[in-house]
């Protein structure tokens, strides 16, 4: 499909632990593919609601990298970062947030429903903690059939206060399900700080309530969420239940395009800025030679390039025939 | 052919799935070691062991929610919700995820789960466990629901409903869980969307689903006996409906009622009237009528339950002013 070349997943399993440049290729492939997605929201290319990720891009890429390509992905709604990282292609995402035919999932799911099954990307989703239990299931699936696939479910902060996180998180335990839950706190849900939701801020402390291994983790630093991710999935794969991480983190943008951001001061926004999850590893992989100047440049270019190409790639697709409006309510049985 | 109550008749196809299909499994609330709560899967827990049959946490999100993700794996769950009221806890997972992932995922997924509730009034347990919202599920796309009204069907109904790749809302009738019927040993399949005519006659048409399909028979019963003759139709599923079955009845008959146990305002039988003054409206003489449920949370007082339920002397009343 077009000139894009299908990125590989950037699972460092099993090397000899990650490869620093990897990680930050893969953050700077999504950092401007979401600057990239804003500008094509801004020219009207893009509808609906758009949820950027610029800012917490060390935690779907530091996370899916400790992953095996068959493990599960279900996600939240500000999940283009976790699709670029399992190796959906970037055209093919950028396609479907323009809703063209070529998109993802044809132009039916749009920016908050991303699927890719045959890459274990089993979906984004958009009720708050609605997807919690499906990863439950997916989980319960593999354990049932067998296998030592796990299930990893990515959610926001604000998905800690609904009932179906508690259930979740107590069926996960109680039947001791391969599911890793890596909550992202961004410590805003939507424009509510946290703080004046929540009885207990620690996200993790409520998962260590329901007797799981939990942990908060640096967000911001991608290396050290590869190490927790890939010692907790280890867990779940085990056979001794499922675990939790807390991820801090700071979104950049607000909370989608739509958002004018009132709540929050913006020199909060610049001293987070200083912990950007990009710019800490570039700079210490500069400090320590493994990298340099020019190979950056030429990093961001490579990013730049794929995020043009993919935005080509969706403004040439077509849309999808309106003949095709009824296909798929129902599988037909003995539809492959 | 063997006469077996409805309980027996879901008994027998979820003994059939289980035994032949290694994809199926079944969880809910107090399924396994207590038996269900209509004894439906008594004896299972033994039989098949806890892999197969999972007592769950009283969590019907997570419950509904566990079973689609693992219909998303392939698999085939069978979810019992005990009854319909607690079903509300699921609706999140039934409508925002069950009915929309095949065609959200552009066909990538789909979900192949069976969930069974009970549902219906009439045994004074009060205003939250005596709910009919049969019509809430068929007005979602991407469901599809099933209300047997003998053990035939339930077993036929519920055999057909494994075979669905897509999600199937099963709805059982508390109030007919002992009732009985010839239902033959070896499986067998009652397809969706096909309505039964279970009587014939050339005055009105009484259309009923689930518990209310009882209440026509026994109306057109009195009303043969004062003259008055009745189709009977049976629905059996609300969705797919049985359009064509509907249209050709009242085309013979020319007046139509539909009874149903749920509240007229918004019900299933408001679509149906409008299904027939749209399709046959020219085969009329006279309006379509419901039959339906008092508007009203159920009391729990005998009495003013009945009250609030139709009846077959409501039904009786509504022909004979019609005719």
């Amino acid at each position: 499909m077009s000139s894009i070349v299908g990125r590989k997943p950037t699972t460092t399993r099993g090397e000899g632990g990650p490869d620093p440049i990897a990680l930050l290729a893969t953050m700077m492939q999504i950092r401007r593919f979401e600057e990239k997605a804003a500008e094509m929201y801004a020219r009207g290319k893009i509808k609906g609601f758009l949820h950027l990720y610029i800012g917490q891009e060390a935690i779907a890429t530091g996370a899916i990298a400790a992953l095996r390509p068959d493990d599960y992905i279900v996600t939240h709604y500000r999940e283009h970062g976790h699709a670029l990282a399992r190796g959906l292609e970037p055209g093919r995402i950028m396609a479907e947030l323009f809703g063209r035919e070529t998109g993802v999932t044809g132009g039916r799911g749009g920016s908050m429903h991303l699927f890719d099954a045959a890459k274990s990307f089993m979906g984004g989703y958009a009720i708050v903690a609605g997807h919690m239990p499906l990863a439950c299931g997916i989980a319960l699936g593999e354990q049932y059939k067998g296998t030592d696939r796990i299930a990893v479910n990515f959610l926001g902060d604000g998905a800690v206060n609904e009932g179906e996180f508690h259930e979740a998180l107590n069926l996960a335990q109680v039947w001791k399900l391969p599911v890793l839950f890596i909550c992202e706190n961004n410590l805003y849900g939507m424009g509510t700080d946290v703080r004046r939701v929540s009885a207990v801020i620690e996200v993790y402390k409520r998962a260590q309530a329901y007797a799981m291994p939990a942990e908060q983790v640096d967000g911001m630093d991608v290396l050290a969420v590869h190490k927790a991710v890939e010692r907790m999935a280890d867990h779940a794969r085990s056979g001794q239940g499922p675990a939790f991480l807390e991820m801090i983190c700071y979104r950049f943008r607000g909370h989608s395009m739509a958002d004018a951001e009132p709540y929050r001061e913006k020199a909060q926004i610049e001293v987070w800025k200083r912990f950007d999850p990009i710019k800490q590893l570039k700079d210490r992989l500069l400090a320590s030679g493994a990298l340099d100047d020019g190979r950056f440049e030429q990093m961001q270019e490579e990013a730049d390039a794929v995020a043009n190409e993919a935005a080509r790639f969706a403004e040439e697709s077509p849309n999808p025939p309106l003949e095709s409006l009824h296909d798929f309510l129902f599988k037909e049985s003995g539809d492959a | 052919m063997p006469e077996v109550t409805y309980r027996e008749a879901i008994r027998q196809a979820l003994r059939w799935q289980l035994q032949n299909d290694e994809r199926v499994f079944l969880m809910g609330e107090d399924i396994g070691a207590y038996g269900g709560s209509y004894a439906v899967t008594r004896g299972f827990l033994d039989e098949f062991g806890p892999k197969r049959v999972k007592d769950t946490p009283i969590a019907e999100s997570v419950i509904v929610g566990a079973g689609i993700g693992a219909a998303m794996t392939g698999l085939k769950p069978m979810v019992e919700l005990m009854t319909i009221n607690f079903s509300l806890l699921a609706i999140d997972q039934i409508v925002n995820n069950a009915s929309k992932l095949h065609y959200m995922s552009n066909g990538q997924i789909n979900v192949p789960i069976v969930i069974r509730m009970a549902g219906g009034g009439g045994s004074q347990l009060g205003a939250q466990h005596s709910h009919s919202l049969e019509s809430w599920y068929a007005h979602v796309p991407g469901l599809k629901v099933a209300a047997p009204a003998t053990p035939y069907d339930a077993k036929g109904l519920l055999m057909t409903a494994f075979d669905d790749e897509n999600p199937v809302i099963f709805i059982e009738h508390t109030a007919l869980y002992t009732s009985k019927g010839e239902v033959p040993e070896e499986p067998y399949r009652v397809p969706f969307g096909k309505a039964d005519l279970m009587r014939e006659g050339t005055d009105v048409t009484l259309i009923g689903y689930g518990g209310s399909v009882w209440q026509c028979s026994r109306a057109a019963q009195k009303l043969e006996a004062e003259g008055i003759t009745a189709d009977v139709l049976n629905l059996r599923t609300l969705s797919p409906l049985d359009r064509e079955a509907i249209l050709a009845s009242v085309r013979k008959t020319n007046r139509a009622i539909v009874v149903e146990d749920d509240w007229e305002f918004g019900g299933f039988g408001g679509e149906i009237a409008a299904i027939i003054q749209e399709h046959a409206f020219d085969d009329l003489d006279g309006p379509v009528m419901r039959c339906s449920g008092a508007d009203l949370p159920t009391p729990y007082n005998g009495a003013l339950e009945q009250a609030v339920l139709p009846q077959e002397a409501d039904i009786v009343r509504l022909v004979k002013e019609m005719v």
